[in-house]
């Protein structure tokens, strides 16, 4: 939330970094630049100063759309009780094998 | 019960099962607000840190010093980004944190406001400072707010080799010359007591200790962190072969700690309110630099605005 009086105030952009090939891209923090290429060079600086990653994704934070945690009771409790989504809940004799 | 109430309990509910919070779920004012001063005033402490320091990197004496001072110095720039973007999460701006800072009504760590007389000092610095630093700070990385503790993380495996840089040159400067040895001890002399300070206040007259201790915002009091520094510190003077400018000074073997003498805490009031030997000097440098910034930051976004708007007309 910044000042609304000061629009002088860079912009915060989500950093995402991938630390190496065949590894997901992952949220590192944030940072202020005046936009996408600069956050990207400041991002190289301020995250990656011992070979932390060898990718950069930069993301303006206004962008993204976060679900809300009062929500998080609808959104994630239905899939308590669905336990027969995971193999265990299937009840096979234990001389099988590869299965 | 007022539902503010219930709200309370479940949040303190939450923090006694080791849950962490995160910037959006609900948290009581008054735990928002003290993270922001405690997260704020730590970014400012790494900033202004960056300048007793900087005042030795042109005089660094060898090219292997002057580059591991400049990554070191370096790193504290990152430690306060990394601060204040958790800061921000809670709510406030980036540029109302500067505005407390360079109106004095945000502090930063004290240590800062003692000046580096000679190049020993920067030896004693990473020792003893950012020793008493990283103890505070791995306290910290199990802290209840998340992204404080994740911040806390990334410093922390930086830090250490902060303080080995610094010892590294006080054992140079112990093993050398007579004249270099003296320079160390002298370092060591004015740096140790302003170390201890940096815990803060004895807990008796702490009254925040309590109320962030249940809150898993500190997980030790302040002379509990003191005393693990001293525990910690004094064989690795002795092991330079320096003494530690306190006569009462002695391991007492019933405790399994050492005793230690009391701080002047006249000074450490005297330096908090901003009577200490530097604090003018170190503030009106923050501002000089974030005023002589101005038109930088301002060219910055001009040109970004311009960029965005040519990239419109090229699409139509």
């Amino acid at each position: 939330m910044s000042d609304p009086n000061n629009k002088n105030e860079w912009p915060i952009f989500e950093i995402f970094i991938r630390s190496k090939n065949g590894l997901e891209h992952r949220h590192v923090g944030s940072l202020h630049a005046a936009d996408a290429t600069m956050a990207i060079e400041n991002a190289r600086d301020v995250y990656t100063r011992r070979q932390e990653g060898v990718s950069i994704w930069v993301v303006p934070s206004k962008e993204i759309t976060a679900s809300n945690p009062e929500d998080a009771g609808e959104l994630f409790e239905p899939a308590e009780d669905k336990v027969y989504r995971h193999p265990t809940f299937y009840e096979l004799p234990i001389e099988l094998k590869h299965i | 019960m007022s539902p503010e109430i219930n709200l309370e309990e479940q949040f303190q509910a939450r923090i006694d099962a080791g849950q962490k919070i995160e910037p959006k779920d609900w948290m009581p004012e008054k735990y928002r607000k003290t993270h922001i001063r405690q997260i704020s005033q730590h970014a400012h402490s790494e900033v202004v840190g960056m300048l007793p320091e900087g005042n030795w990197i042109t005089r660094a004496p060898s090219l292997r010093r002057k580059v591991g001072l400049l990554a070191k110095v370096q790193d504290e720039a990152g430690h306060g980004l990394y601060l204040y973007s958790a800061a921000e999460t809670l709510g406030i701006s980036r540029d109302e944190m500067y505005e407390q800072l360079h109106t004095g009504k945000a502090k930063y760590s004290s240590i800062f406001n003692y000046p580096t007389l000679s190049w020993a000092d920067i030896g004693a610095i990473g020792w003893l400072v950012d020793g008493a630093a990283i103890i505070n700070q791995v306290m910290l990385t199990r802290t209840s707010f998340g992204p404080y503790a994740r911040a806390m993380v990334r410093i922390c495996k930086e830090e250490s080799f902060h303080q080995r840089q610094g010892y590294e040159i006080m054992l140079g400067l112990a093993k050398g010359t007579p004249e270099q040895k003296e320079m160390a001890q002298d370092a060591l002399n004015r740096f140790w007591w302003p170390s201890l300070m940096m815990f803060g206040p004895r807990d008796e007259d702490s009254p925040n200790t309590a109320q962030s201790v249940k809150w898993k915002i500190k997980r030790k009091t302040n002379d509990e962190l003191r005393q693990q520094f001293v525990d910690i510190t004094v064989p690795q003077a002795e092991f330079l072969g320096l003494s530690i400018p306190d006569p009462t000074l002695q391991w007492n073997e019933e405790r399994g700690h050492y005793d230690f003498g009391e701080i002047d805490w006249n000074e450490f009031w005297q330096v908090v309110k901003g009577n200490g030997p530097c604090n003018k000097e170190r503030l009106a440098a923050r501002v000089d630099a974030w005023e002589e910034g101005a038109w930088v930051r301002d060219a910055a976004m001009a040109y970004a605005e311009w960029k965005e708007k040519e990239k419109i007309k090229k699409a139509v």
